[in-house]
């Protein structure tokens, strides 16, 4: 490692790797959220549905709501966790924050 | 002809063109032509990122094979198809930043520059690119193929006529325009498609006396319809799972999207894309397969069901309405084509022409080079979809999991992991597609999960197994890839 006493790792990269963290984290999420209800209320029998605006509420909130609430996790995600940082210089300089 | 249906179709394909003429005009000029040609000059906004990765995403089959599968099935197969809401956020910002940061770089243009770089192997560009145009030429055919078919039933012209209307509409424009203009029309395309789901999905609604009407009607007709297990209930909790990978997390490693992963402009236009994606995805997939499902309360007993969607929309809708509503389908398969026409050109133009055939090309020649390339493909392609062979149909079935099978990892961990290395990757590379290939041959959904998922486990053991074994190799060139990719 000699050769890199006088090099550090590319700052941006800590932004970088850390949002790619969070999106495996959004994944997760998104998919016990999906799998919880549709299987925890699908595999009753179907006499004993409820339903929610005409769709049967597994249904809805697996995927009519699931979709919803992924779609406002992304965007509180993407508003307050991920960064701004510049693509053309080489991030020396930069503070990334 | 429906003149109704046709009308739309027309001033649609007409569009296409003027967006070629205008994009041209950064071709001509641009500085860089390599980089404005494969991409756009790295000059994405957020809205056109969003919608042109939507917009390759979806194909023929989120709005005639997936609807007429989510007829057959029930809403199970609506759940099955939410599982690609997640490529909506996930690629962008797994690939994400690190990616754009990558790119500039090293300058790369194309997923084979960046595996040139990061693995410093010829090998790995070969097999790459091999993979590209084998796997991609095969997408696209069947596309074509598709394209062909649906303007041959709405416009009522004869296949032939069809397919040639389809190959001068896709191949003018992006051989002229290049990446921008593949770019700048999947935006116009991905509204129409945007629209044209929430046209049909109301429609159907209505047709149908409301979604109660329609639940009752087919809990009387099979009950299993509206569970998550599909008609017969043969859907498995694990099986649809495991569609997170082939159609939701894996498509990170499709060439295609992610090549877009490198194409926009700033942080801004990353994160603006990743909301819009989120949402147009969500919107698509959920509205146009539960539009199949309702449809079989609209109009029971249709057989085949590539034909549920055309046959819906023709009779519910006013003939104009129809018209928007089946421009959808054709959009979404001009949008996959052109990117993938674009891309198959730039791996033999810029991966393999300039690298190994002539490096010393000049401007002006590898400029003309380009455009004949992707020409002579969009000709190609045109050729064979008239009388496709089998072997092409055959290839395009694994098109989609062979190519996330050979590259998540090589991408993925060439991104994130610094011991990855070249035997690594060229391992996990033959061993992702042979066993891809192998198990769809002798043991189908094997445990009950879609081929893809053990091939795209395989791959990571090997790759990550390999790279460990071969530490102690080209130390110093390791080395100096690392202090080129990681350190500042």
């Amino acid at each position: 490692m000699d050769t890199r006493k006088d090099k550090k790792i590319d700052p941006r990269f800590k932004v970088s790797n850390r949002e790619a963290l969070i999106a495996i984290g959004l994944a997760i999420i998104n998919f016990l959220w999906w799998y919880g209800f549709a299987y925890g209320m699908g595999s009753a029998p179907v006499e004993e549905y409820t339903f929610v605006f005409g769709l049967p509420a597994w249904f809805f909130y697996s995927c009519v709501a699931g979709f919803i609430f992924i779609t406002i996790l992304v965007f509180i995600v993407v508003r307050f966790f991920f960064s701004d940082v510049p693509f053309e210089n080489e991030g020396k300089e930069e503070e990334t924050q | 002809m429906n003149l109704g249906v046709a009308i739309p179709l027309v001033i649609f394909l007409a569009t296409l063109f003027l967006v070629g003429f205008y994009a041209a005009r950064f071709v001509k000029q641009g500085p860089d032509f390599l980089q404005e040609y494969f991409l756009g000059g790295r000059n994405l906004g957020g809205l056109v990122l969003a919608m042109t990765m939507v917009a390759t995403y979806g194909s023929a089959s989120s709005f005639i094979g997936g609807p007429g599968v989510a007829y057959n099935t029930g809403l199970g197969w609506v759940l099955l198809s939410m599982a690609q809401v997640v490529t909506g956020y996930f690629t962008l910002s797994v690939l994400g930043k690190k990616f754009a940061i990558t790119a500039r770089k090293i300058k790369a243009v194309t997923i084979n520059d960046f595996l040139r770089e990061r693995y410093n192997s010829k090998w790995v560009v070969i097999l790459s690119s091999v993979c590209i145009v084998i796997f991609l030429f095969a997408s696209m055919a069947a596309q074509w193929i598709g394209g062909g078919r649906l303007l041959e039933s709405f416009m009522g012209v004869s296949y032939q006529t069809a397919l040639f209307i389809f190959t001068i509409s896709v191949l003018f424009f992006v051989v002229i325009g290049g990446f921008r203009a593949v770019a700048l029309t999947d935006t116009i395309l991905g509204f129409i498609m945007f629209i044209g789901t929430l046209i049909i999905l109301i429609g159907t609604i209505i047709a149908g006396g409301g979604v109660t009407n329609i639940m009752n009607e087919l809990v009387a007709e099979n009950p299993n319809l509206i569970t998550p297990f599909g008609a017969d209930g043969s859907l498995t909790p694990l099986y649809v799972s495991s569609f997170w990978i082939l159609v939701g997390v894996g498509v990170v490693a499709l060439p295609q999207i992610a090549v877009r992963a490198m194409s926009y402009k700033n942080s801004k236009a990353m994160h603006t894309a990743m909301i819009i994606g989120t949402i147009v995805t969500g919107i698509i997939m959920l509205g146009m397969h539960l539009t199949g499902v309702f449809a079989r309360a609209v109009m029971p007993g249709i057989e085949i069901g590539d034909t549920v969607m055309p046959t819906l929309t023709l009779s519910i809708l006013p003939s104009w309405l129809a018209g928007i509503v089946l421009a959808a389908p054709i959009a979404a398969v001009v949008s996959t084509v052109n990117s993938l026409l674009l891309l198959v050109s730039s791996a033999l133009v810029k991966d393999i022409y300039i690298n190994y055939i002539k490096p010393t090309a000049s401007e002006k020649r590898i400029k003309n080079v380009s455009l004949s390339v992707t020409a002579l493909l969009g000709l190609l392609v045109y050729l064979s979809a008239i009388h496709p062979p089998d072997l092409l149909i055959w290839l395009n079935l694994f098109a989609f999991g062979g190519l996330e099978a050979a590259f998540i990892w090589p991408i993925v961990l060439g991104l994130y992991w610094r011991k990855g290395n070249a035997y690594g990757a060229i391992s996990s590379m033959i061993f992702g597609v042979g066993s891809y290939i192998l198990l769809d041959r002798l043991s189908p959904n094997l445990w009950g999960m879609h081929t893809v998922v053990v091939p795209v486990l395989l791959s990571l053991i090997v790759y990550v197994s390999v790279s460990l074994l071969t530490m102690n190799r080209n130390v110093q060139q390791q080395q100096k890839i690392e202090d080129k990719f990681w350190y500042v």
